[in-house]
This record gives structure tokens, sequence and C-alpha cells, in this order.
């Protein structure tokens, strides 16, 4: 089970059928996750990208299907198994999930200490060149609770690529950052895709980051792809909900609302709870 | 009527779901402890968490309550003219019976309830989603520790427990009702048998303390993750923990004394 095996593609999802009680977030969904690049998910809010990853690092079961990671099932692994995949994996959680005992300089440092047996100085040189990069290496000694959000998100980043995982997996890295650190952030999304040659699956709403750095984008909408490809070609892409979606305009084909009932006979049905 | 059936299956059906879900917890745990370098430290901390910082609470109250079975001893033996025995009675009703049960009853008030709720809100804020991507189980990283921590300290609070108790009774009898301080301690030690009482009632203490720790943990574990959840989950384990105490004391009094 090497990671550096040459196939196309790193992660193979085939046939992915997903329900949350009685919703249907994924229907027969295909993706192929290519190696070494960088590939954005996006979609609606709500339309399950987040679950997606979940299912990819084996914390979710699917109903149907099977997700490959090197020719793995993610989900016929053993317990055991599955830990030892996810040394290799590195997730940056959507709300950040600092361990809120800690500071910042071990929750970074967390990873590194129970996968490996360096000794102390050499973890704190990989800890502070982390925080370095994230911008935050003055901000080693704070406690969670005393970050803001967005400083809370870059160091949970930093924690995410402490160990140099083969597959980073980013869920909204751009999300409550200043211009100034999304650039930053977007350099740095690249530099360790580039350098190490690594494997980067980004979920965001920053249409115009994540043109910028994703190889490859797959959009969902109600538990289907509806598009993938290169951004070039997803721009020119004119079916109307890819249009929607990516010039970002309020009505289309891509719902809005959660539950497509009408408006007004909901607020009349207050009135009249048998009309 | 089907209706009610229904209903009753579901809910007979989640509470079966429910105790296989905690007993395979246990078990994982417990087989997947982490490597004793790794597990010393974490459990320390949690000993210090659960056992030492219930002190406070476990001394004043065993103090009180020794007191208490002084006076209420010592005011129905004067009718019979064996005020003498007040030792015996103080402590084998604290050794057998009071120190297990209320050390349990305040452990799981305490202890318990903070277990739950620090477990519940680390799922509700994804720290335990967090270290399982990080390719650390929780089980081993967050339960294990605090299930044994919880076995280790109960027992032990349970016989500080008994001890401050005979000596708030000590402390009743002889400077206060002036019982003469040699029939007292003498009494004590003539009646009160180590592996009889003394040995049932650290058993009983660990029984309680194995039981209260399992479910807090639990509760914490499978809560569901939102601020409603972990108060219903806090409250879960203070009720259940309490029931089953009493419940357990009850049958392992029938097994310990019942042939007397
Ligand atoms: N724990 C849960 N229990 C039940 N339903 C859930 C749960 N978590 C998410 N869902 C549902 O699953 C759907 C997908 O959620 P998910 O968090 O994956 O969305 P998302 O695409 O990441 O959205 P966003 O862009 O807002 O983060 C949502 O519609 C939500 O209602
Ligand atoms: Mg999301």
């Amino acid at each position: 089970m090497s990671m550096h095996n040459s196939s196309e593609s790193i992660i193979d999802i085939q046939g992915l059928s997903f329900s949350r009680g009685t919703r249907k977030i994924f229907r027969n969904v295909n993706m192929e996750i290519p190696r070494g690049k960088i590939t954005a998910i996006m979609g609606p809010s709500g339309t399950g990208k987040t679950t997606l990853l979940k299912l990819i690092g084996g914390q979710l079961r699917p109903d149907t299907g099977q997700i490959k990671i090197d020719g793995e099932d993610v989900h016929r692994l053993s317990r055991q198994q599955l830990f030892s995949l996810r040394e290799r994996m590195g997730m940056l959680f959507q709300s950040g999930a600092l361990f809120t005992d800690m500071s910042v300089y071990d929750n970074v440092a967390f990873p590194i200490k129970v996968h490996t047996d360096l000794p102390d100085d050499m973890i704190r040189d990989i800890v502070l060149l982390k925080l370095q990069a994230v911008g935050l290496r003055g901000a080693r000694d704070l406690m969670p609770s005393e970050l803001s959000g967005g400083m809370a998100r870059r160091v949970a980043l930093a924690r995410a690529i402490s160990l140099d995982p083969a597959i980073v997996m980013y869920d909204e890295p751009f999300t409550g950052q200043d211009p100034i650190a999304k650039g930053v952030l977007v350099k740095l999304i690249r530099m360790i895709n580039k350098a190490l040659g690594h494997t980067s699956i980004i979920v965001s709403h920053d249409i115009q980051e994540t043109l910028s750095i994703a190889d490859h984008i797959f959009l969902l909408s109600d538990g289907h792809v509806i598009a993938s490809g290169t951004p070039a070609q997803l721009l020119k892409d004119d079916t109307e909900q890819v249009k929607q979606f990516m010039q970002g305009l309020p009505d289309g084909p891509v719902p809005f609302h959660f539950s497509d009932d009408d408006l007004l006979q909901d607020l009349y049905t207050q009135e009249s709870p048998n009309a | 009527m089907l209706d009610q059936i229904a209903t009753l299956g579901r809910s007979t059906l989640d509470r079966l779901a429910s105790a296989g879900r905690s007993g395979q917890m246990l078990w994982q745990s417990l087989v997947a402890a982490p490597t004793p370098v790794v597990m010393f430290p974490l459990l320390l901390k949690q000993i210090y968490f659960i056992g030492v910082l219930s002190l406070v609470i476990i001394i004043v109250s065993g103090l009180f309550i020794g007191m208490v079975l002084g006076l209420q001893g010592y005011t129905i033996l004067v009718d019979y003219g064996s005020e003498q025995a007040v030792g015996q009675m103080v402590a084998l009703t604290l050794v057998r019976e009071l120190a297990p049960v209320v050390t349990a009853l305040l452990f799981a008030g305490r202890a318990g309830s903070a277990l739950t709720a620090e477990i519940g809100l680390m799922k509700a804020t994804e720290q335990l989603s967090s270290l399982e991507m990080i390719g650390v189980d929780p089980l081993r990283r967050i339960v294990a520790p605090r299930l044994w921590a919880g076995f280790i300290s109960m027992p032990i609070l349970a016989v500080i427990f008994a001890m401050v108790g005979i000596f708030g009774g000590a402390l009743i009898s002889i400077e206060w009702l002036g019982i003469f301080e040699g029939s007292f301690w003498a009494n004590m030690q003539n009646s009160v048998d180590f592996s009889g009482d003394v040995l049932n009632g650290v058993i009983k203490a660990f029984v309680f303390g194995v039981v209260v720790t399992w479910i807090a943990v639990f509760q914490g574990y499978d809560c569901v993750p939102t601020s409603e959840g972990i108060s219903q989950a806090t409250t879960r384990t203070v009720v259940y923990s309490s029931l089953a105490v009493l419940g357990l004391d009850f049958v392992l009094t029938a097994l310990m004394f019942g042939d007397i």
C-alpha cells in the first residue's frame, strides 16, 4: 500500500450514495481525484461538500458505493488500518476544531508528537516553520480561546499540514480571512502542492481564489456532480446551472432555498392548516 | 394501541442499541488503551481532575456524616445503656454502606457530570473528529484514561470518606459526648472485620466507580452534539448513575451480607 504508485487518480469514488435520515445527500456520485493536483469541490451551501470529505476520511459510511484511496477501500479497512491511513491525510475542519486544552504550539505539535519519535528541538523547528507559514509564529503561546475566528482557522491549517500528509483536505480555508491572509493561504496551498507533490482537495465558495489555484473542479449540486473540468472549461461551460454558480447569480436552476415549497403557500398554511 | 406497542418497541430497541454501543465503547477503549508511556501522563492528569479535585467535597461530607452518625448513634444507644458501642456503629455503617454509596453519589454529581459535559463538548466542537482524522483513536486518547482514572479514584475516595467519617464520629463521641476514648476505639477494633467489612466496602466502591465512570463517559461520547444534547446527557449521567448505584448497592449487600 504505497502512496507513490503512479496511477492517475489517488482517490476513486464509485457509485457513492449517502443519506441523512430520509434526505438523500448523494445519489450515485462518481469522482476521480487526480494525484498530486489541487482539486476543488464547489457547490451551493448544504449540498454535502463537508459530508463528502468526511466520507473520504472514513468518518461516515456510504449507503452504497465505494471510496478507494490508493486502491484501498476506505470503508473495508479495520479500525487499526483506518487510523494508520489517516496518518497520511490532513484535514482542515470547517469549524477549525482546535484542541481547547492545548496552546497553539501544542496543537500544531500534536500530530508530530503522536506519530513520530523526533526530538523536541526538531519538533519545535517544524512547528515554528508551519506557524510562520500561516503568519502566526507570534501567537504560539496563546490558547485557542484567545484567538480570533480567522486566526483559529489558520492554526488549524498549520496543524493539518504539520506532518506533511500526502493528501490534505481543506474545508473552506479562505472563510473569515482578510484579503492579505487569503492571498497568503492561496500561495501556501499552492506551495505545499507543488513543492511536495501532494494532493490537495479544497472545498470553497470563494470563486476567485479557487479558480486561481485549482487544477480541477467538481461542481456538486443536488446530490450529483453537475460539472467537472479545469477552471477554464468551467468558465466556458454554458449550462445554465454552471453559469449561475460561477457568476453568482441569485436566480436560476440552482435552488438557493433549502426546500422548494412555495413561500406564499407556506405563509398561508399558518392561517388555514387544512387548506 | 398499535401505536403504543410500536413506540414501546422502538424505545426498547433504542435502549438495547445504546446498551450495545456502551459495551462496545467500554471494550474497545479498555483493550486499546495506549502504551504505558503515553498513558501514564494522561492518566495522572485525569486522576487529578477526577479524584484530587473531588477531595474537598468528599472530606467535608464525610466529616459531617460521621459527626451526625455519632450523635444519632449515641442518642439511640444511650437508652440501652450501651453508648460505648457508638464507635462500632459509626465504623460499620460507614465502612459497609455509607462510604461507598454516598461517595459514589457525590462522585456522580461532581466528577461524572463534568466528564459527560467535557467529552460532549469535545464532540460538539469536532475535537473528537479531528483527533480521528489526525489518526489518533479518541477511545484510546480521551476515553481510556478517563475510565481508568475513575476506576482508580473512586475506591480511594471511598476509603478517605470512611476514615474522615470515623474521625468525625470520634470527635463528637469522645470530645463532645464524653465517651471513654479507650472503649470507643476498642469496640470498633473488635467488631470491624477486615475482609468481611473493609474489603467488601472497597469492592462495592470499585464496582460503583466502574459503573458511574462508564455511564458518564458513554453519555458524553454518545450525546447529541448540541448544547441541548449535552445538557440532557449530563442530567442522564447523574440520574442513571444514582439509580444504578442504589440498585447495585442492594444487590451487592444481599450477596455480601445476606447470609448473616
Ligand atoms: N449531523 C447531521 N445530521 C443530519 N443532517 C446533517 C448533518 N450534517 C449535515 N447534515 C445535512 O447534510 C447536508 C449536507 O451538509 P454539509 O455540511 O455536507 O454541507 P456543505 O456542502 O458542507 O455546506 P456548507 O457549504 O454550508 O458548509 C445538509 O443539508 C445538512 O442538512
Ligand atoms: Mg461544509
